[in-house]
């Protein structure tokens, strides 16, 4: 026997359930006085630099109908291209802006709202520019592990069609599954977790 | 802090076969839920390998308190009260500092505090259910809590969860991002769980079970439970590729 690699395992993921609301948006939960905000609620915290924007959307299921008990993360870079992350190495990120936001679907209508900015290209690790994107992480009751997708601009239309990710897509027609389609400052970006709409997800 | 350098590498690749599928028909809801076409498989980028880190300053002092953190003043939830502590790590074995970890649950009686919650056990009006902390240098963490219950649920005649509790991670890098459950050693309502039987491996299954900790349990106060996180590892810098010119 050769040595052993003494790695552990990733611990395994299970659903969020129903009610994830209680412990990652209490205060969306009406539970309130535990915490003053919920977390990933504000991304803007001061004048941050760029052009600001609100994504919304929606999810749905197989038959259509919009999840109503999701909840959905993003992270991105700011207006530069930089994350407001310790593990940024190539500058400091605009100390005004989070990156990071969280919300959880309204229990209405299924709706989704991020109040953010346009984010900067970032490099892929070849070197190469990627399109503008937002990194978006979907949590549920029936899903079993986190999805992970991504959104794109459709005011990008020459970044998109040179960008590395974008172009891995073997099944030209899915490439329009991960580009929110923007008027005017708003951005709409609906993910559909089966049929002939599915949404392009990744492992990354 | 730490003089470690921040870790700055792409994370190892996701074991899929050791992670639930997204398709689990005895787990109902994930029949409509779950991707049907293959997932894109692309190495990590900037976008993955940075993510969010908070710091303490979000946290007030009954965060990590959920016996007292919605309770009235000089009152507590009511349940047996137990400490759960452990550590959390990556797939190399190195402690994760800084992780947010939030965890949510229901009462010792198994009921949520939830406007969809349809079980008859009764709330306890001193619980809230949602408590958080961030990891110490090491990796380590603690909370108290009260040990919730198991509860019915609607998906076959007659499921139930066995007790548990919903944790959701924050590593270094937001591919890192995690939420799963841990359960109680001993409970019989374990293997019986059509949630818990998404994870195919029994290994994967034993690994979300925390044990009864006696040493770290306070005579007449509280019982301890440990339970132990492991998030994605990472490779060091010196097996990436360079990019042109650098
Ligand atoms: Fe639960």
């Amino acid at each position: 026997m050769p040595q052993s690699l003494n790695r552990l395992k990733e611990s395994a993921s299970q659903t969020a359930g129903p009610y994830v609301h209680i412990g990652l948006t209490p205060n969306f939960a009406e539970i309130g006085g535990v915490y003053a905000d919920d977390l990933g609620s504000r991304m803007l915290t001061g004048d941050a630099s760029g052009e600001r924007i609100t994504i919304k959307g929606r999810i749905f299921d197989g038959t259509g109908t919009p999840l109503k008990d999701a909840l959905v993360e993003i992270w991105q870079p700011d207006a530069a291209g930089l994350f407001n992350s310790p593990s940024e190495m190539r500058g400091s990120a605009d100390p005004h802006f989070t990156g990071f936001g969280r919300c959880a679907t309204d229990m209405a209508n299924g709706e989704f709202v991020f109040e953010t900015i346009k984010p900067g290209p970032v490099p892929y690790p070849d070197g190469r520019m990627q399109a503008p994107h937002v990194t978006l992480w979907i949590v549920a009751r029936g899903i079993n592990i986190g999805l992970h997708t991504r959104m794109y601009f459709s005011d990008e239309e020459k970044a998109n069609a040179d960008d590395p990710l974008l172009n891995r897509i073997e099944h030209r027609h899915r490439v329009a599954t991960l580009i929110g389609k923007r008027d005017g400052d708003v951005v709409t970006f609906d993910i559909h977790l089966q049929g002939d709409d599915e949404t392009v997800f990744l492992d990354i | 802090m730490s003089n470690r350098k921040p870790e700055t590498g792409a994370f190892f690749p996701r074991d899929r076969a050791w992670q639930p599928d997204a398709y689990t028909p005895w787990y109902k809801t994930s029949v409509l839920r779950s991707p049907q076409k293959a997932l894109l498989s692309i190495n990590n980028t900037l976008s993955e390998m940075t993510g969010p880190v908070f710091g303490h300053d979000i946290l007030g002092e009954l965060d990590d308190d959920l016996i007292h953190n919605f309770a009235k003043p000089g009152e507590s939830a009511i349940g047996p009260r137990i400490i759960v502590h452990g550590r959390v790590m990556d797939e190399r074995g190195r402690g994760v500092g800084g992780a947010l970890l939030e965890f949510w649950q229901a009462n010792a009686g198994g009921r949520y505090r939830h406007k969809k919650e349809g079980y008859v056990a009764a709330l306890d009006p001193n619980f809230g259910g949602c408590g958080r902390t961030i990891t110490d240098e090491d990796g380590h963490y603690s909370f108290r809590t009260i040990k919730p219950g198991p509860y019915p649920w609607p998906n076959g005649v007659n499921d139930w969860r066995p007790a548990h509790i919903h944790f959701s991670v924050f590593g270094h890098g937001f591919a890192q991002r995690l939420i799963t459950q841990m359960y109680f050693e001993g409970d019989p309502l374990i293997p019986l769980c059509p949630i818990v039987k998404t994870i195919a491996d029994p290994k994967a299954i034993e690994d979300l079970i925390a044990p009864l900790d006696m040493a770290n349990t306070i005579p007449m106060d509280a019982s301890a439970y440990k339970f132990d996180i492991v998030l994605r590892g990472r490779r060091s810098t010196m097996f990436e590729n360079r990019m042109e010119g650098n």
